[in-house]
Parts: C-alpha cells; structure tokens; sequence
C-alpha cells in the first residue's frame, strides 16, 4: 500500500463515525445511569456530525480509495444520508421506550452507532472483502442487540434464532462468493463485471456462485423463501430493535444487492432476474396473504415487510435505470414509512405495556386523535393510497415493469397489493370505529411527539410533491450506473 | 410580485381561509372564523380587480402556464396551469366581488346558526374552486373545480342537513348534476381522444381547424362529425351545472340551502360556470352549427317556459329561482347566437343584480323572521327601506329597465339573436321576446307583494307559513323560529346584510352603460372567444348599429320590449295592488293551466318515476342477482374465503422451530439450483 497516494477524504465520515464511536464508548464507562442522556446526546451529535462531514466530503461521482475497497459515490452518499437520519430517528423515538424497559444504556447507543457503521462499510464496499465485512459488523451488533434484554424470553429467542439463521445465510453468501471468485478471478467488484463481460469466466461455475449469492442476499432482505426469521425476530425484539433491524439495514442490503447483481454480476442479469422475479412474486404473496391472519400488530408488519420487499424486488428486476431508481425510491420511502409506523407503536407502549396487538389500537381516535391520525396516514401509505407516498413509491416500480413487457407480474403485484390493502385499513377501522379498551393516557415526550409528527407528515407531502426526491433517486442512480 | 405567484395567492387565499375556518373554527370562534375567510376573500377580490385593471390599461400580458406538474403518465401531463386573459380576469372579479359580499352578508344572516364557522369554511372553499375552474388553462383542472363547485353546491345545498328537505334537494342536485358531468367527461374523452392527446386549451385549440370535418363512428355504420358530437357532449355538462332545460331541475329545490349561497353559488357564480365553459371553448363550438342550434333551443326552452312558472311560485325565493333559470336561458341562447361576448356581458350584469335580488329576498325573510311566503308580506317598504330601494333596483335591473345594467346585456342579446342566421333563431328571438313581459310581470308581481300593498302577516299569521313544502314539522330545533308573531313588526336588517345590499346595488345600475362598449364592440376578448365571423356575421352587424349606450337606451324606449316590459310592471301593479281578486278569478278560469305550471310541466314526476324509480328497480335486480349472488356471494366471500384458508396454511408454515427455518432455507437453494441447473444441463 502506498502511503503517499492514500487519499482518505472519501472516507472522512466513516473515519469520524468510528473515532467518535470509540470515543463514546470509552467516556461511557464513567457516566452513571442517571447522566446516561448524556451518551444519548453524544451519539445523535455524531449522527449530526457525521451527516455534516458526508454533505461536505460529497462528490457527484465515485471516488474509489483504499486500494478499491471502497467507493464514495452518490449513491451511496444518499443512502448512508438517509440511514443517519433513521438512526437519528429511532434514538429519538426509543429513548423513553427503551428507559422503560433498562435498555438505556451505553450498549444500547455503541451498538447502534457500530451497526450504522457496518452498514456504511455495506454500502461503500466495491470489494467482495469490505462487503462482508460491513454485513458481518452489522449483523453481529444487531444480535447482541436484540438479546440486550437479557431475561426477555421473547428476545433471547428471537435474538439465537436471528442468529443461527444468520451465520447459516452468511455461509450461503460466502459459498457464493467463493465460487465467483473461482470463476473470475477477482474478488473486486468492477473487476467481476470486466471478466465477465471479457467472457473468460466460467459460465457454470458463475451461475452456482449466483444462488447461493442470491439466497444470502435475500435473507437480509426478508424475500420468501428465506423470510423464515422476519416474523420472530420482528415480534420478539423489543420494539426499538425492531425498528433497527426493519428500517436502515433494508437500505444497506438494497445497496448490496445492487452492488453484487447489478454493477458485479451484470453479464448475468437474465439470470438473477428470473430469480427475483420469483421471490418477488412468492414475497407478496405470502407476505400479503399470511399477514391477514395475524393478531399481532408487529408480526402483521413483519409479513407486510415481506411484501414490500418483493415490491422493491420488482424494481430491481426491472433491470434498468427506472427500475433500479423506482426500486431506491421505494426503499427510501418505505423506510421512512416503517419509522412512522413503529414509532406511533412505541409512543402508544408505557413501561410494563407493549402496544402490540391489533386490538390494543382499538378506539384510539377517542383516545387521542392525532396519533391516530399519524397511524392513519402510514397505514394508507403502506397500503399505497394516494396521495401518499407509498402510493408513488408502487407506482413507480410498477410502471418499471410494465415497461419492459411483464404486464402479467404487474397485474399480479396490483391484485397482491389489494389483498394488503384489507389488513392495513383493518387496523384504521380498529383505530376509528371500534370502541375503546384501555383508557390509560398516552404521555410521549415532546421530542419524539414533534420528530413523530414530522416523519408521518412528510408521507404525505412526499407524495403530494415526490418529484424533488425522485429527480435525487435517478440522478443517484445514473451516476452510479455510469461507473459500469 | 411575478404574475404566477399573484395568480396562485389569488386561488389559494380562500383555500387557506377555508382550512382554518373548517379545521381550527371550533378553536378560533366564530369571529375569528369570519374574519380569516372574510381576509382571504378580500385578498382575492383587491388583486382580482388589479388583474383586471391591469387588463384595461393594457399593462397585463395574457398568461397562460403551469404552475405544478402532478403526474405525468404514458406521455399525458396532468398540472395545474392558470390561462388568465381578459375573460378569465372578468369572471375572476365577479367571483371574488360577490363572494366578498356574500361573506360580509353571511354575518348577519347565520348569527344564530350553529354550524356558523362551517359554513365560513365552505363558501371559501368555493369561492377557491370557482376560481380554479375560471382560472384553468386545461380540460382536467376545469374538470376538478368543476366537481368541486359540484361539491361544495352539495354540501351547502344540504347544509341544514336535518330537513329532509334538504338532503332531498341536495341529493337531487347531485345526481341531477351526474348526468351533465357524464356527458361533460365522455366530451373531455373525446377530446383527449381526438385533439392531439393534449387537454392543454392551446394545443386542443390549434389542433380544432385540422378536425373540422372529421367524422367518427359511434355506432358501426353512423358517422358522425366530431367537432359536434364533441360539443355537444360538452354542453351536456354546461346543461347539468348552469341548469338548463331538461336538467334544470334541481335548481328550484336548490333553494332548501341558506339564501346567501342561493346569492352566492345558484345565481351568480357556479351556474355561470357551464356558460363560461362554452365561450372559453368558442373555437370548437364555433365550428358546429348543429351544436350552436342544439345550445340555442335548449336556452330558448328554459328562458321561456321557466319565466312562466316563476309567476305561480308564492316562495319568495323561488320566484328568484325561477327567475334565475330564465335568465340562464337568456345567455344560453346567446352563446348558440355566437353572441359569446353578449352572454359574458350578461353573466357579469347578471351576477350583480341577481345577487342583489337574492341578498334583499334573504333580508326580507329575515325581517319576516324566517318566512318566505308572500302571501303573508306586504307593506315591507316602510320598514325597511334600504331593502326595499335595492330591490326595486335589482328588480328594474333584471326587466331591462334602460340605462340599467341588465337592460344593456339583456337587450344586446335579443339583438344578437335577431341578427343571428342560424335556422333556429327566429323562434328564439320570439321566445325571448315574450320572456321580457313574463319576466317584467313575475318580478314586480314579487316586489308589489312584498314592499306594497296591505300588511297581511297579521291577518295570515297562523294559517300557513314557511315554505310551500311541508317540512315545518322537522324544522331543526336549534333553527330561528318561524314567522312573525301578530304583535311583531318586520325590522330593517343590521349594516352588515344591508352593506352588501348597496355595495351590489351600484354595479347593477352602473355597470352596463359603461362596460358595453369595450366589452361587446371594443376587442376586450379578443384573442379569448373566437367567431367565425363569415359564417356567425351577428355580432359584427350589431357593432355596426351601435352608437353608444345613451343612444342604445334613448332608441330602446320605442322597441317592443321596452314596450313589453312596462306592461309586465302596469299588469303586475293592476293584478296585485290594484285589483287582487283577478288573479284569483283567472286561477280559477284556468285552472288546467295552473295545475301544469304549479307541477313545474310534471317534468319532476316523469324523473322520479321514470328514472328514479326505474334505476332502482334495475339497481336492485343487479343487486340481488349480480351482488348478492355472484359478486358477494362467489367473488368476494368466495375469494376472501379462498384467501383466508391460504392465509392460515401459510401460517401454519411458520413453526417456530429454527430447524423449519433453516429446511426451507435450503429447499429455497435447492429450488433454485433445481431450476437453473435443469435449464443449464438441457441447454
């Protein structure tokens, strides 16, 4: 390595996050329990930071360094902007929930911090090594997240579960890799795609890395048949965790995804598209169909999560620019929408009460009207009702697909998501016209009640005024594209 | 300020008074609640007239873009887009003038009602569609205000919503409307079918010349030419919203809403609405004698045969109502003359002194304390005397009194009719003519009852008050009591309904002797209605006449329907004040004559058994066998049952156990091995 030509502006905000990570972790041990906000505070400062250091170091085209382990384009630029922000977020959201629950500790900010890294780390890589590297960093903080309760039954089971399952599709992943690697060559990413494209790689070899590499990734993002875990974890996690695991690491495994299939295995897009086609149409399906029978409001949202991911599969497997842009656009803003609507679901829980039954929303516009109203307009942007965003974000992959002749799938995903639409307005009839059952008063902070009210506003006028933020996903998107 | 931002705030500043009235008025009050409409009004009217003013002085350009693009879909552009030239500035001062007053003249006339702040918030709300509808520069935008006047019209219409009266009426209106607006969207259809693909006005406009002869097949083997299908589907709408015969029928019933939007929305604006359609579409029309005949008999019909019912009606409002309809009918004719300037002309006068009539009518009935029978007035004049001066005014305005407003408008498009050439225009031209006495006799029959004459409610009171229809009995409890008591006396109205009153009142005096000239003969619209001057001369001929407004009104006073008019007011006063029992008499002469005209022509009773009932007897065999049986029963019970027995197999998958996880993990690999294996191997 030399030295002298390392230039490490491109890695300025990784290099920030992960000293004042340590930094954090370090002041933490001599603060007690009662100045814990202090920590609380620090690692949103970070988030601030951080976010800074990626606005200024940001280039609008990619800038690989660290012996092209890793890249800076603004692709990931948007995407790692967005996950500080939901980080940002869910520490806001779960402070009083996770106080409640004595998960408001130093683990609980550290861990957090070390898994947005390792998502960073996901999202830059351009390098089979750094991809795995960051999925590994993520996915080991989110199971000691997830058992940071370490008496909760639920948790402890979701978090071996989550676990075993895991280091099971890292497995698949690696195999995958390996069997690339024998057959290219080369473990860097633009490297891959120039063997592949040379034809000098070794045809067979490539499609047995591809399954394996495509069931590993679709584990990450929940995509039937490897949605398994989903459903547990969602329910058994503390709602807080929950809301790590659904909302920023479903923007990194995107970027993954595009990162493997899309600028690396790109001479065999007929391939993994025909593979994604099938779980996209076996995701919204189960996913839609299973979650009608659910009682549980955090595993009907599990489920719904498996259909959306096939609906972000649908742009993906579109296989051009629009596809790739609609199916960002859609991660982007069914992020934003998990967030809104996990959060109502911590502002309604309280110490000793987890607000995570269908029926516990019962009556709550006689209860408080504006959370309701909050849950109302996530619902319908999940459900894809315009003018919310949800309803943008479906149209656009949709109209990906139409556009390149799969009509047939289109119809399939419309009809799929009108079987979603039953469960989702279920809960808007539980919430308005059912009568109440607990009539316990909803006390939220006053932070969380105004980031909360922004985030479900922002589905709205996102979707009155999507364009500003499409026009962003493709003007991503198209840089990226262009390295290839 | 650039012109765009100008036009958006003159939209939205009612739009935001709405919101904050409807949203926030339970926490604002009720004052507040009048003072933000009444602000975001004001702002639309002062900048409406600087627009306009703008216009005259020849220092505004025309305008004509989008402001948002909402969507754009298979290459089709949908946005909100403003064309602001002359004849949209015009519409958009009247529709801001009146509403303002209409808002200062609603705090007085809803200061006891609850839903006060609602009805704050709804009349903005309209006042905002309106303008978006006047102010569009595209078919889908004209299309959302026209709805959403459809809408707000519906909701205020049932704005007592405890009569059933009320929702009768405004369940009427609505479905009656239904039908204009499916003719109206199959015409948008064709439109966007046809023109180029665009709704854009310009692009439909430039593509019009090329399609004049074109022919289309609706049904195999017919062709059709389809600048007059096309137009005469748009009329269609222009029927159902400006309430033209035969879908003038939830007019009158209108009238179940609070006067200020009979005033507001069911004489001055909304009903205008259709007819500025037409002429802003002049270049289309223009090219379709057939559909110009088709406008003019519809007009001709309404202005005539609705005059005649406005002389039964004992309703104060009513009578208005009718009159309204009739007046309509004297515009549409207009527009089927070519005489799009004259009709223009005539909305604008038109919105002045019929919103005047129907503020002092509302005044009356308070006064009266709430009862709109004539029979029980008389004598009002003494009482209150601003009401009565303005509605002597409004009332000589409406019969064509020269040197008044409406006699300008009014007799321009008897001209334009007689100068027309189209085959109908001679019966129309007679129609109209007889219209002028019966609308001369129906007006001053109403103000020689109401202002003049004995004070009967004391002798009346007790036999019959309200309205013709007999809903007293469900009279929402917390609405004004009804009626004068013997010992009452009627009381003029606080500054608040009478300001209103005057400031109306100048307009319909005034605005005619000065508004002629560049209106109709000075190139005011040029470049927004298109004649076809060699096949449509009348207009041009008409100039050629004209030596300006004192001599127009000095000529007038030895035409016949000067002539007429005045026997219509001599009549009126010898039936009424003079001689009440004749009236009587020839009701009982006639009585087969009454009947019909008391039943409105039965053409209400043909609607309801015909289509009402008819469409319900059809509906609920759909229902029993098409709902019931096959959609309920087999599609959606059948398929929610399929998925629900899905839904639990597929939850039953779910385990728990990690080792089912981990198995289908792998069967998912082996799948997809299976599959892309297989093909590889036998490729």
């Amino acid at each position: 390595m030399n030295w002298a030509d390392l230039n490490l502006v491109p890695v300025m905000p990784e290099i920030f996050l992960i000293s004042a990570l340590s930094v954090i972790l370090l002041l933490d041990l001599f603060i007690s329990d009662a100045k814990r906000g202090i920590t609380y505070g620090l690692s949103l400062l970070t988030l601030a930071g951080t976010a800074a250091l990626q606005v200024y170091t940001f280039e609008p085209y990619a800038q690989y360094t660290l012996s092209n382990m890793f890249v800076a384009d603004p692709l990931a630029s948007l995407v790692k902007l967005a996950m500080y922000g939901a980080t940002a977020m869910i520490l806001v959201y779960s402070r009083q929930y996770a106080a409640d629950r004595d998960m408001f500790k130093g683990e609980f900010f550290t861990l957090a911090l070390f898994a947005l890294f390792g998502m960073n780390v996901m999202v830059s890589a351009s390098h089979f090594l750094s991809l795995y590297m960051g999925l590994e960093l993520l996915s080991l903080s989110l199971y000691a997240l997830i058992a940071l309760q370490r008496d909760s039954v639920p948790a402890t089971e979701a978090a071996m579960k989550y676990f075993v399952l895991g280091a099971l599709a890292s497995g698949l992943l690696l195999y995958g890799m390996s069997m690339v690697y024998g057959a290219t060559g080369t473990l860097e990413i633009a490297a891959i795609a120039k063997s592949i494209h040379g034809g000098s790689a070794n045809q067979l070899l490539l499609v047995f890395g591809l399954v394996f590499l495509v069931a590993g990734l679709a584990f990450k993002l929940g995509a039937v048949p490897f949605h398994m875990w989903i459903p547990d974890v969602y329910q058994g996690s503390p709602t807080a965790i929950t809301l790590m695991i659904g909302a920023a690491p479903k923007l990194a495994a995107f970027v993954f995804i595009f990162r493997i299939l899309v600028q690396g295995l790109d001479g065999l897009t007929g391939d993994w598209q025909s593979m994604l086609a099938i779980m996209a149409v076996l995701s919204m399906a189960i996913g839609n169909i299973t979650a009608i029978a659910q009682t549980n409001l955090k595993r009907m949202l599990a489920y719904s999560t498996i259909s959306h991911m096939g609906f972000l599969l649908l742009g993906l497997l579109a296989g051009n620019e629009q596809g790739y842009s609609s199916a960002l656009f859609y991660a982007v803003t069914y992020v934003l929408t998990t967030l809104a609507s996990f959060g109502v679901i911590m502002a309604l829980s309280r110490a000793g009460f987890e607000c995570d039954k269908l029926e516990d929303l019962k009556g709550l516009n006689s209860r408080n009207s504006w959370y309701a109203a909050l849950m109302l307009l996530t619902m319908f942007s999940l459900a894809g009702i315009p003018p919310l965003v949800g309803f943008y974000a479906k149209f656009a992959v949709i109209k990906a697909i139409v556009d390149i002749g799969l009509v047939k799938l289109a119809v399939f995903a419309v009809a799929m998501s009108l079987i979603g639409a039953f469960y989702y307005l279920r809960v808007v009839k539980h919430m308005y016209f059912d009568e109440v059952q607990d009539t316990s008063p909803i006390v939220v902070r006053g932070d969380m009640q105004l980031v909360l009210s922004l985030n479900a506003l922002a589905l709205l006028v996102l979707g009155v005024l999507p364009e500003r933020l499409i026009e962003i996903c493709v003007e991503a998107m198209k840089q990226s594209l262009t390295v290839l | 300020m650039d012109m765009k931002s100008l036009y958006l705030l003159i939209a939205l500043a009612p739009l935001a008074g709405s919101l904050i009235a409807g949203l926030f008025g339970w926490a604002i009050g009720r004052r507040a609640s009048h003072v933000v409409t009444i602000l975001g009004v004001a702002v639309s009217a002062v900048l409406s007239l600087k627009v306009l003013s703008g216009f005259i002085s020849g220092q505004t350009e025309v305008f004509n873009g989008s402001v948002y693009t909402w969507l754009t879909v298979g290459g089709h552009e949908y946005a909100v887009g403003f064309l602001v030239d002359k004849l949209t500035a015009m519409m958009m001062v009247v529709v801001s003038c009146v509403s303002l007053m209409v808002h200062i003249y609603t705090i007085g006339y809803m200061q006891e009602d609850p839903g006060y702040q609602r009805f704050f918030s709804y009349i903005s709300l309209f006042t905002f569609s309106m303008l978006m509808l006047v102010m569009s520069n595209n078919f889908i935008q004209l299309f959302f205000g026209w709805e959403a006047v459809g809408l707000v019209s519906y909701l205020l219409i049932g704005f007592w919503f405890k009569r059933p009266t009320a929702t009768f009426a405004n369940l009427k209106a609505f479905l009656v409307n239904r039908v204009g607006d499916f003719g109206f969207l199959l015409g948008i259809g064709l439109v966007l079918a046809h023109f180029g693909g665009s709704l854009n006005y310009n692009d439909v406009f430039a593509a019009a010349p090329a399609l004049a002869n074109k022919t289309i097949q609706i049904f195999p083997g017919v062709e059709w030419s389809l600048m007059t299908v096309t137009c005469i589907l748009l009329f269609v709408g222009a029927m159902g919203k400006s309430a033209q015969f035969p879908l003038h029928v939830w007019l009158p019933d209108s009238m179940e809403g609070p006067t200020p939007i009979s005033a507001l929305i069911h004489a001055a604006t909304m009903v205008t609405a259709g007819l500025f359609m037409v002429s802003r579409m002049s270049p289309l029309f223009e090219m379709s004698d057939t559909a110009l005949n088709f406008v003019m008999i519809s007009g001709t019909i309404t202005a005539l045969f609705m005059g005649f019912l406005g002389i039964v009606q004992n309703d104060i409002k009513k009578v208005v109502a009718y009159s309204t309809l009739s007046q309509l009918g004297y515009m549409t004719v207009a527009l089927g003359a070519s005489a799009y300037s004259a009709a223009m002309f005539h909305v604008m006068t038109h919105a002045f002194f019929k919103a005047l009539l129907f503020l002092g009518a509302g005044s009356v009935i308070m006064g009266m304390h709430h009862d709109q029978d004539m029979r029980n007035m008389g004598g009002l004049r003494k009482y209150m005397p601003i009401t009565w001066i303005t509605s002597l005014i409004g009332s000589l305005a409406l019969i064509g009194t020269p040197f008044f407003s409406g006699f300008y408008s009014k007799d321009s498009i008897i001209e334009a009719v007689a100068a027309s050439h189209l085959p109908f225009a001679g019966v129309a031209y007679w129609a109209l003519i007889i219209g002028v006495f019966v609308t001369a006799f129906y007006s001053f029959r109403m103000y020689f009852l109401v202002f003049h004459g004995k004070e009967r409610w004391m002798e009346n009171h007790g036999a019959h008050h309200g309205h013709d229809d007999d809903h007293d009995d469900e009279e929402p409890s917390t609405d004004h009591h009804h009626g004068l008591g013997p010992n009452d006396k009627p009381h003029e109205s606080p500054w608040v309904v009478t300001l209103p009153l005057l400031a109306l009142a100048i307009p319909s005096v005034l605005i005619g002797f000065f508004a002629i000239e560049p209106l109709l003969f000075g190139d005011f619209f040029k470049g927004a209605i298109t004649i076809d001057a060699l096949k449509h001369p009348g207009m041009h001929e008409l100039a050629e006449e004209f030596h300006g407004p004192v001599a127009m009104a000095v000529h007038a006073l030895s035409t016949l329907p000067f002539w007429l008019a005045l026997s219509g007011v001599v009549v009126a006063w010898f039936f009424y004040l003079k001689a009440p029992q004749i009236p009587a008499a020839i009701k009982q002469q006639f009585s087969a004559v009454h009947k019909v005209l008391e039943n409105k022509y039965y053409l209400d009773d043909l609607y309801f058994n015909l289509f009402a009932k008819g469409a319900r007897a059809l509906g609920t065999l759909f229902w029993k066998v098409g709902d019931m049986l096959l959609i309920d029963g087999l599609m959606v019970n059948g398929t929610a049952k399929l998925v629900g027995v899905f839904s639990r197999l597929t939850r039953k998958l779910q385990t728990g156990f990690i080792y089912s996880y981990a198995t289908t993990m792998i069967i998912g690999v082996l799948g997809l091995m299976t599959l892309w294996f297989a093909g590889i191997i036998l490729r």
